[in-house]
């Protein structure tokens, strides 16, 4: 039970801190709670699909399919932080007014919501069609499923456990301060999504590494220890990275910022008020 | 809006990535799962290049080919044959396990 417990925790982990920061960065905006549920309960049913068609996907395009698919969603969900960043610099303001004064609600359309519903939806595909696999495994090996069941049970409570406590620390940034600690972390998961997306790519021989292993830091912190995985899913800590994972990385940070930058400035006066 | 252009992104990523994917042929090195363990356990390759592996899943079961040394993680499905790519590798020992099978299912890729 132990061993199944750690392994589904490990594969609950990643989704649950992304849920979490994304159910921090959508404070204030109504109905986040349902389209953050929708975005899991859609990551479930991909999952399940995903995990149905495996062989078809692994199989696919000579043999690097699952690298294509994983590079692709994963790119996918950097776009939309990348959309709901930019977004958010020019409507945080209006939030945190709407967070401080009782009452009033912002109306803000469901665009940023539908955007992060994407990302978490993607993000609970991605680990969790693994954790079916390996479910599927352990039963077709004839594993006892009072254990079975109590250890992914017990892997899932451990990994919503841990996403929650991030939550609560999150909730406990002063409200000034809040929408931009909640961006700046959305942009670096976005960062290092695009890391991990270029390291499918180069397991997949379609990028080149551009320095297989550029430095190795996993005696100080592996990157498969529960504190180094928590890293690697905010801020795309990886022990042991290539070249161009660092390339994504910065590129990535950058074109985040730059469009924040442009669009979070004041709007110019309307012609005529010069 | 924002999910269709989400998919417009998406089918494009995957579309060039496909296109891209016709590349070079580099030297091939083949591991067998079959009961739940590798086959051969030591593997030798040559350092500084980049390689080619072959992972033939012949047991009807998936299993996970992950190497912390490596940094590679991929799902083999049951009856299935992947391919995963690594290196250049300075000359070194490069464990791998398969994630599913973690008491039997262990090796060592060997770069010389």
């Amino acid at each position: 039970m132990l061993g199944i417990g750690v392994l589904i925790l490990r594969e609950v982990l990643e989704a649950s801190l992304i849920i979490s920061v994304v159910y921090a960065a959508t404070r204030g905006i109504p109905g986040r709670g349902r389209w953050v549920g929708l975005g899991v309960a859609a990551g479930v049913v991909g999952a399940l699909l995903v995990a149905a068609f495996a062989g078809a996907i692994a199989s696919a395009v000579s043999g690097i399919g699952q690298e294509v698919f994983n590079a692709s969603v994963l790119l996918a969900a950097v776009v939309m932080i990348g959309w709901h960043a930019v977004w958010m610099s020019s409507h945080g303001k209006a939030l945190v007014t709407k967070l401080k004064s009782v009452g009033s609600e912002v109306s803000v359309g469901h665009r940023p919501l539908a955007a992060l519903l994407v990302v978490v939806a993607i993000a609970v595909l991605r680990e969790g069609s693994e954790a079916v696999l390996f479910v599927y495994a352990q039963a077709a090996n004839g594993s006892d499923w009072v254990d079975l069941v109590a250890g992914v049970g017990a892997g899932i409570l451990g990994g919503a456990a841990i996403g929650l406590a991030l939550y609560v620390g999150l909730l406990r940034i002063p409200m000034r301060y809040f929408f931009t600690a909640t961006n700046w972390l959305l942009l670096l998961v976005a960062a290092g999504m695009a890391a991990q997306a270029a390291n499918f790519l180069v397991q997949a021989g379609i990028l080149p590494p551009l320095g297989a292993r550029l430095w190795d830091t996993s005696a100080l912190l592996s990157d498969h220890s529960l504190f180094g995985q928590t890293l690697h899913a905010l801020i795309g800590y990886d022990a042991r990275p290539a070249g161009i994972q660092l390339a994504f990385y910065f590129v990535t940070v950058v074109i985040i910022v730059l469009g924040m930058k442009l669009c979070g400035k004041p709007k110019p006066p309307i012609s005529g008020a010069a | 809006m924002a999910i269709r252009s989400a998919f417009c992104w998406f089918f494009a990523v995957c579309w060039l990535l496909t296109v891209s994917a016709v590349g070079a042929e580099e030297a091939t090195f083949k591991l067998t799962i079959r009961n739940h363990r590798f086959e051969p356990t030591e593997l030798m390759v040559p350092a500084g290049q980049k390689i080619k592996l072959e992972i033939d899943n012949q047991d009807a079961t998936p299993e996970e080919f992950e190497s912390y040394e490596l940094n590679r993680e991929k799902v083999v499905p049951a009856k299935a044959t992947v391919v995963i790519f690594v290196g250049p590798l300075k000359p070194g020992r490069y464990p791998f396990f398969g994630d599913f099978n973690k008491g039997t299912a262990k090796g060592v890729l060997i770069a010389k």
